[in-house]
């Protein structure tokens, strides 16, 4: 039974990459430019890229059960807004608002995947549309202020212990994500729900249930970076987070974690966050090709993994298989085999 | 499709789902306006008329391709790219920055062709990444989609070009009998899709390929030519979609053209009755749908709704339609 659900070693290969990368990325800077590894830089490094990182967080356990969630972005940017709007009670009322708008965003769209039986794609995309159009019409299509008496902006400025406490949140969410996925049965449900959503039934998981928390996880998440953005520009910003889920999507996907789902680690996602960023280079030129390299990396693994003996060539046999045990699945719920 | 269902569907009559999932988006497009008739002022004018099917006319030429892409069972995301990618390109062929052209109707005559053609052959690349490859499209096209819009800023340097040229803007800004030429364009585009899908043989591979790609195959239909067929006509017709876009703006900015377009689009599709999961391509139903989204945006808007509260409705829109279509599917 474990076996079944360890992920295979293919994978964890392929996820060494990403180290490796991060080190020539690090090296290049190292050489490249002057400050690079200067406290300073790294310190604001880190406070600025927190926020993305816990999406990038949420949506590897969305992917690894090989869905997708496309609204983190517009999620974070509603939060965002109320969290803004409440943070003028008090700073705990603000971190509240914006975390639980997420939860709620979150819910809706674990509901509608597994109630309403909707592509991830689909749902999490009519999520996007849906949160920018709240955010805007709570916003009235302007930033809103944040309050600077309730201390509501020290959870994006300012720095415990010498480290930002956005990088804080960041670290201990990573933290909670690895034991989650690692050394929890949750974990362990999540990644047999994407090497199989059906098999994983049969097993007698719980997968609506489990597919639900993990959307709700990467909305709460999502809540989360909207609330340390607001914080840190001082205001709720009802357009940011265009483009945020390509970011995370291209994080997940460079720490080799695969988009058909099934295979997938924290630490590899982590990595892959922190080098995304090392390419938002400010000259789009150079930019330009990174994209496209990490692009095709990104191809190279859906395309390398996959081959390793999980699933066999070839989509068409890929959705027989699964069109035959979904069948078995609804038969064995109907008859309540158990 | 398996025995066990046949009886299922002959014994049932027709279900009321599967008259919503057929009938459904026409009906709202009528009851709209209808809607519009009675409570908006001015609606019916030759203006509204126009301002209504010009917002459309890319999102239908763009959607178009992208039915075709559907009904073979993939997606195509790099469609918003792949306009950036030809409307940057454009403008340099006729205003002669890549290459001096004397004759001003050979520059644009070659600035409509050669900006269609690369995006196609881009689009063919997708379909290579389908097939050859056996990437899943998302992933695939997701490419283009990321890196298309990069290449665009560094074809342009990143700059704004702006230019005056009404030979190469007639598709945006001219006329044909009164109506705007970017719509007869549109449905010009739309009638020949719908041949090639109801009276060609390649439509009814497009088809059986979406349906069955095993069977497909095992027929002897060439499915990997098929689907690079339908990504490279997906490509074209964004870069056409691109070339009006920026005819219309006067400008072409890699920044911002086509920007969002790969969500109208799917979302005209969805709405328009195709399944996501291929095997039927509702042409006539993605410019119903197409029509429909636009025309609740209108409604909306000019009964002094905000645009915001637009996206919630068009939100709600999308995942209504996917429902009732999936489960219309499974009666």
């Amino acid at each position: 039974m474990l076996t079944i659900l360890k992920p295979k070693s293919s994978g964890d290969l392929a996820r060494m990459g990403v180290l490796f990368a991060l080190a020539a990325l690090i090296l290049f800077g190292a050489l490249r430019y002057d400050n690079f590894l200067s406290s300073f830089n790294i310190l604001s490094f880190l406070r600025y890229n927190s926020m993305f990182t816990l999406i990038a967080l949420g949506m590897a356990f969305v992917i690894i059960t090989g869905g997708i969630d496309l609204s983190v972005g517009g999620v974070a940017a509603c939060s965002s807004v109320v969290a803004a709007m409440l943070s003028t009670h008090s700073w705990w009322a603000g971190l509240a608002g914006g975390v639980g708008t997420g939860v709620l965003a979150g819910l809706i769209n674990g509901l509608v995947v597994t109630r309403m039986r909707i592509q991830p794609f689909i749902a999490t995309l009519a999520m996007m549309l849906a949160s920018y159009g709240a955010a805007l019409l709570l916003a009235d299509n302007q930033s809103v202020s944040v309050s600077y008496d309730t201390g509501f902006t020290v959870i994006g400025q300012d720095d415990f212990l010498g480290f930002p406490i956005a990088a804080w949140i960041a670290i201990a969410a990573y933290i909670a994500g690895w034991l989650v996925l690692e050394r929890l049965p949750a974990g362990r449900h999540v990644l047999a729900i994407g090497d199989g959503e059906a098999t994983a039934g049969l097993l007698g998981l719980k997968v609506d249930r489990t597919l639900t928390v993990v959307y709700l996880a990467s909305g709460a998440l999502a809540g989360l970076a909207g609330v340390i953005l607001a914080s840190q520009f001082g205001a709720g910003q009802p357009t940011e987070g265009v483009g945020w889920e390509l970011f995370a999507i291209a994080s997940v996907v460079v720490g080799g974690t695969l988009l058909t789902g099934g295979a997938g680690s924290v630490g590899a996602t982590l990595a892959g966050a922190a080098a995304r960023p090392g390419l938002q280079h400010p000259e789009f030129r150079e930019r330009s090709w990174m994209d496209l390299a990490v692009c095709l990396l990104a191809v190279g693994h859906s395309r390398r993994l996959p081959a390793g003996g999980r699933y066999p060539p070839g989509q068409a046999r890929q959705q027989k298989r699964s069109e035959l045990t979904w069948r078995h699945y609804r038969i064995f719920r109907e008859n309540r085999y158990w | 499709m398996t025995m066990t269902d046949t009886p299922h569907k002959q014994g049932g009559g027709v279900s009321p789902l599967l008259l919503i999932s057929r009938y459904g988006t026409f009906a709202a497009f009528i009851a709209l306006l209808l809607f519009n008739m009675a409570v908006t002022p001015h609606f019916l004018s030759w203006q509204t008329f126009n301002v209504n099917l010009t917002q459309v006319a890319t999102i239908v030429i763009v959607a178009t391709g992208m039915t075709l892409v559907i009904s073979t069972g993939g997606i195509d995301l790099s469609v918003g790219s792949l306009m950036a990618i030809s409307g940057a390109l454009a403008p340099m062929i006729f205003m002669g920055k890549l290459f001096p052209v004397e004759n001003t109707a050979l520059a644009v005559s070659l600035a409509f062709v050669i900006p269609v053609a690369v995006v196609a052959l881009l689009g063919a690349f997708n379909g290579l990444l389908v097939t050859r490859f056996s990437i899943q499209p998302i992933v695939a096209t997701l490419v283009l989609f990321i890196a298309g819009r990069g290449i665009a800023q560094v074809m342009t340097n990143g700059n704004l070009q702006v230019f005056k040229t009404p030979s190469f803007q007639f598709i945006a800004m001219g006329n044909l009998f009164g109506i705007p030429a970017q719509v007869v364009l549109m449905l010009i585009i739309a009638a020949l899709a719908y041949t090639l899908i109801r009276y060609t043989v390649i439509g009814t591979q497009i088809l059986a390929v979406g349906g069955n790609e095993k069977a497909a195959r095992l027929t002897g239909i060439p499915v990997k030519r098929i689907k690079i067929f339908v990504y490279m006509i997906s490509g074209a017709l964004a870069g056409l979609a691109g070339l009006v876009v920026i005819a219309r703006n006067s400008a072409s900015d890699a920044n911002v053209v086509g920007l969002g377009m790969e969500l109208d689009a799917i979302a005209a599709v969805v709405v328009g009755g195709s399944l996501l999961t291929g095997g039927r391509a509702n042409i006539v139903g993605t410019l119903i749908g197409a029509l429909v989204i636009q025309l609740v945006r209108y409604t909306l808007l000019a009964n002094g709704v905000p645009d915001a509260a637009a996206l919630i409705v068009k939100a709600g829109l999308i995942i209504l339609a996917v429902y009732i279509q999936q489960r219309a599917d499974k009666v």
